[in-house]
């Protein structure tokens, strides 16, 4: 009985985990190209942002499909939609690399100042994204968990690197613009991490039904 | 919550050696549309009909525990049937108009209650077919036999019938299986409008059907009733694996 559909429903699986893989690959890139100064990683940003919209559009048919033809319910109508929810997530981390990418050439080469947290910031992002695509992978609520709480410390990274940039502007008020833009990446791997709580929050409700809110979006102010 | 108006108190039922409902535990709120699904053989029907006592006419069954209507038992030995079957109508699973006029086979109910009256009798047929949205379909033709009518028409016909003698409940069995998908969806919307009026179970093998107009779904495997709440809950979030199994077609 059934065995199309369990089919089916592998298939979307195995596509969320590729599309997961890519934004990991598309995240890691970014924090390297920044830390590296390396503008042929920054390069290699553009084509897998628009591999992830098109694994997106993939997807997305499939579970239109799959809606539409199953009529899905109890845990399967929570996989499909829950899938629909975290590959919108997934292409916004994939767009924010981007966006760290486009910002890159304005650093000059400089070398990260050593107080400014960002590469930690970075790799706590890193493996926000990473566990929540795990957590998907092994349908882990534990896992799901720590990435929800874990949001905090990306937060406060952020919070910490912003008053460094601005004890650094009031030293030396040319640094500013470099400040700025430094301010923004760091803003862009703060919203990578709203997002991959995001999916850590679709996995839960995926495995045990229960919705668990994040902060409200602001989803507008980052286009 | 709406108020009770038919409550199950471990109630058993068998027929003969075959013990077709197991301690059922279940109260249906008025004015909802409670569906009842599980596999063949589980025991819906068998439960619908304990309601209005249909089952009375099979040999050997026995029936023990509590079932009331509005406060009072069921199975009462003092209980008026003919007065219980006026309160609690039923539809069948395929539609069977009597081979008599549309006009009579609504006025028959109202007519064995002992109402003559023509004015009264147009009345209530009237009222009645517009409650089964068939009115404006056979407004013109009442007198035609009701067999040529199609389906679905003869279906709403059959409603209109259980409607003329104001009922308070309407038990549904599988009454929209053997209709094409306009019909079904027709019946559908009149049970949702009908439920303002009337409270109303079905049973129904159509897991999307339940999650479209009832309110509340009981699963019933082998005799018991497994998991009854919310039907929206029940659909997206079931307590039970059996449940889960069930509307999810990993067995039955
Ligand atoms: N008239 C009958 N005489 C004997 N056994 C019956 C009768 N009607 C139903 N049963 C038995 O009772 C059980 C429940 O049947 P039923 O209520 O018709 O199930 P459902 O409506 O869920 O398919 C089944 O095992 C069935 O064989
Ligand atoms: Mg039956």
């Amino acid at each position: 009985m059934r065995t199309r559909f369990d089919e089916q429903l592998n298939t979307l699986g195995q596509e969320l985990i590729k599309m997961g893989a890519l934004c990991e690959e598309v995240i890691s890139l970014a924090a390297s190209a920044l830390i590296q100064k390396d503008d042929a990683l920054a390069a290699k940003i553009a084509p897998l942002d628009h591999e992830i919209d098109e694994k997106e559009r993939q997807i997305e048919s499939m579970c239109l499909r799959l809606l539409l033809q199953q009529q899905p319910v109890a845990r399967d109508l929570r996989q499909i939609s829950a899938a629909l929810k975290m590959i919108t997530d997934m292409e916004r981390i994939g767009d924010q690399a981007e966006d760290i990418a486009e910002i890159l050439p304005f650093l000059n080469g400089r070398t990260l100042p050593e107080h400014i947290e960002i590469r930690e910031m970075a790799k706590a992002t890193i493996k926000m994204v990473t566990d929540s695509v795990d957590a998907y992978v092994k349908q882990d609520t534990s896992v799901a968990e720590a990435v929800i709480a874990s949001d905090d410390i990306v937060d406060d990274y952020f919070t910490e690197i912003k008053s460094s940039l601005i004890s650094l502007i009031a030293q030396n008020p040319t640094e500013g613009e470099y400040a700025l833009d430094l301010l923004m990446v760091a803003k862009y791997f703060e919203r990578i991490g709203d997002h991959a709580t995001n999916i850590a929050g679709w996995v839960l409700f995926s495995v045990t039904g229960e919705k668990t809110y994040g902060r409200p979006q602001t989803d507008e102010t980052e286009k | 919550m709406a108020d009770t108006i038919i409550s199950a108190g471990n109630l058993d039922f068998y027929y003969g050696e075959t013990h077709a409902l197991k301690k059922i535990c279940l109260d249906i709120p008025e004015h909802n549309i409670t569906a009842l699904i599980g596999p063949s053989g589980c025991g819906k029907s068998t439960f619908l009909r304990t309601i209005n006592r249909m089952n009375d006419l099979i040999e050997g069954v026995k029936v023990t525990g509590s079932l009331t209507y509005r406060g009072e038992e069921i199975y009462a030995p003092d209980r008026d049937v003919t007065d219980l079957r006026k309160n609690i109508g039923m539809v069948f699973q395929k539609p069977n108009p009597f081979p008599m006029s549309i006009y009579d086979n609504v006025a028959y109910g109202p007519r064995t209650h002992g109402i003559r009256a023509k004015a009264r009798l147009d009345d209530i047929v009237e009222q009645s077919l517009r409650d089964a949205a068939i009115w404006d379909e056979v407004k013109d033709r009442l007198k035609k036999n009701a067999l040529g009518l199609s389906g679905g028409q003869q279906q709403r016909l059959c409603i209109a019938r259980a409607l003329a003698v104001k009922p308070d409940v309407l038990l549904m069995d599988e009454s929209t299986s053997a209709l094409d998908p306009i019909s079904t969806s027709r019946i559908e919307d009149l049970a949702m409008e009908l439920k303002k009026k009337y409270t109303i179970v079905i049973v129904t093998h159509n897991m999307q059907q339940a999650v479209r107009i009832s309110d509340r779904t009981a699963f019933f495997l082998l005799g018991e009733l497994i998991e009854y709440g919310d039907t929206e809950k029940m659909f997206s979030k079931p307590a039970d694996k059996r449940t889960e199994d069930y509307i999810t077609g990993r067995f039955g």
